[in-house]
């Protein structure tokens, strides 16, 4: 923790003033990176039955994680797109602001503790193989098979200050806007309704909505419930 | 009237609370209430449904950023704390579990007593774990109401002990405003939010 070693949390001032490196420590430690495997096993029943029949379309695939944090979701959709044989002709562009979680998500060792949780969401999502079949468990801790790391880029990107950088079939943002106020949450919407093909999906966690964005009409509702959008051609 | 909002934490043998609450509330209750009732992760709302068909008022759902307002019953999403901030909107989060729990009282309770101060009233009800201990107790040190379920009159009596022992304990100790059973709270709850006439 950054934090330590000061008396008084006015003493944070100067040092962020004055100290990038701090300033720029601080500010991972502030940022908030909790995430899960398969969360919400509907909204995953839902992409593999309402968004992979779309991208099975397509001859290569490049799908957007933004703010992937540790990587649990980049992972979870791996294995999805490993199960439905879509996954060779896919990069996966998994991005977040914090360096530390990226770091942590590109190892692919995840915390054991919710295990129980990930399995039974795996399964009640629709999963083909023993969840167990993706994984190595060492310690408290899994790590993720190689197979799925090979097509996932890590990299860091701010979805406040940074602007488009690739052409997308599927952005999966989900649980991140939450964290974000109205100007902002506009200002990220652009960039996603820029980063997407026409036709392309974006999928928002269950409790985010579009409707009080500008950006409701470009979209269409692929599954209003689950909070996938399609965007209009 | 000195206070602006109700929150009410709630665990095992919450569902029989709540529909004893929910039906007994008069439409014209003057300021809303915010419910975290501890469910699954993979709950709906349901139940949320059906409490409010039997109800005067309007029960639903908090959502993101949604204003606080009188008429409406709020209910804290499964698998999400619910917050408030100091504007009396509604935040969600997917941080982690506290005291096992998400939806989390604590989580609940000392961001309403942040936003709303000596204008807070908290109730912890029926339950079966210490989830809304520390939560209680911030709205008491802060200058708002606490009202406990009496343990003896509570279908779980864990969690209202366990609030009770917390707000009386240590070098902070606080004191608690009322210790009633669930139909003389409600009872409270209506007389002290009638608006003067």
């Amino acid at each position: 923790m950054v934090l330590s070693g000061l008396e008084e949390v006015s003493q944070i001032q100067s040092k962020v003033l004055n100290n990038e490196k701090y300033a720029y420590e601080l500010l991972q430690e502030l940022s908030i990176t909790v995430t899960e495997m398969f969360r919400d096993e509907n909204f995953y029943k839902s992409l593999r039955e309402n968004v992979i029949p779309i991208l099975k379309t397509y001859p290569f695939l490049k799908i957007w994680h933004a703010g992937c944090a540790t990587g649990e979701e980049a992972y979870s959709m791996a294995i999805i797109l490993q199960e439905e044989g879509l996954y060779d002709r896919t990069t996966i562009y998994a991005t977040d602001f914090n360096q530390h979680a990226l770091n942590r998500a590109k190892e692919g060792i995840i915390s054991n503790a919710l295990m129980r949780e990930y399995t039974s969401n795996y399964q009640l999502s629709g999963g083909k193989e023993p969840f167990s079949s993706y994984y190595t468990s060492s310690h408290n801790h899994i790590i993720m098979n190689q197979s799925l790391k090979k097509n996932i880029v890590w990299a860091n990107h701010n979805l406040v200050s940074d602007s488009v950088f690739a052409e997308v079939h599927l952005i999966l943002c989900r649980n991140v806007l939450i964290y974000f106020d109205n100007t902002l949450q506009n200002k990220v919407q652009k960039l996603f309704l820029e980063s997407l093909i026409n036709g392309g999906i974006l999928c928002l966690g269950t409790k985010e909505s579009l409707r009080f964005t500008e950006f409701y009409e470009k979209y269409s509702e692929l599954d209003k419930k689950q909070r996938i959008f399609k965007k209009k051609y | 009237m000195q206070y602006e909002a109700i929150v009410i934490g709630v665990s095992s043998g919450g569902m029989n609370a709540l529909k004893f609450i929910s039906s007994a509330l008069p439409a014209d209750f003057s300021i809303p209430i915010i419910i975290v009732q501890h469910v699954s992760a993979r709950s709906d709302n349901e139940w949320i449904k059906l409490l409010n068909k039997k109800s005067n008022l309007t029960i639903k759902e908090a959502d993101e950023k949604e204003k606080i307002e009188t008429g409406n019953v709020y209910i804290a999403p499964a698998n999400y704390h619910l917050m408030i901030e100091n504007d009396k909107t509604f935040s969600l989060t997917i941080d982690e579990y506290v005291n096992f729990a998400r939806p989390s009282i604590d989580v609940l309770f000392e961001s309403a007593a942040e936003a709303y101060k000596d204008k807070l009233i908290g109730v912890v009800l029926t339950g079966s774990n210490n989830d809304g201990s520390k939560g209680i107790k911030r709205i008491k040190e802060l200058g708002g109401m606490a009202i406990i379920q009496d343990p003896e009159t509570a279908e779980s009596p864990i969690m209202p002990a366990s609030a009770i022992a917390a707000c009386l304990s240590g070098r902070q100790a606080v004191q608690l405003d009322y210790i009633l059973s669930l139909e003389k709270i409600v009872q409270l709850l209506i007389k002290i939010t009638q608006p003067f006439k």
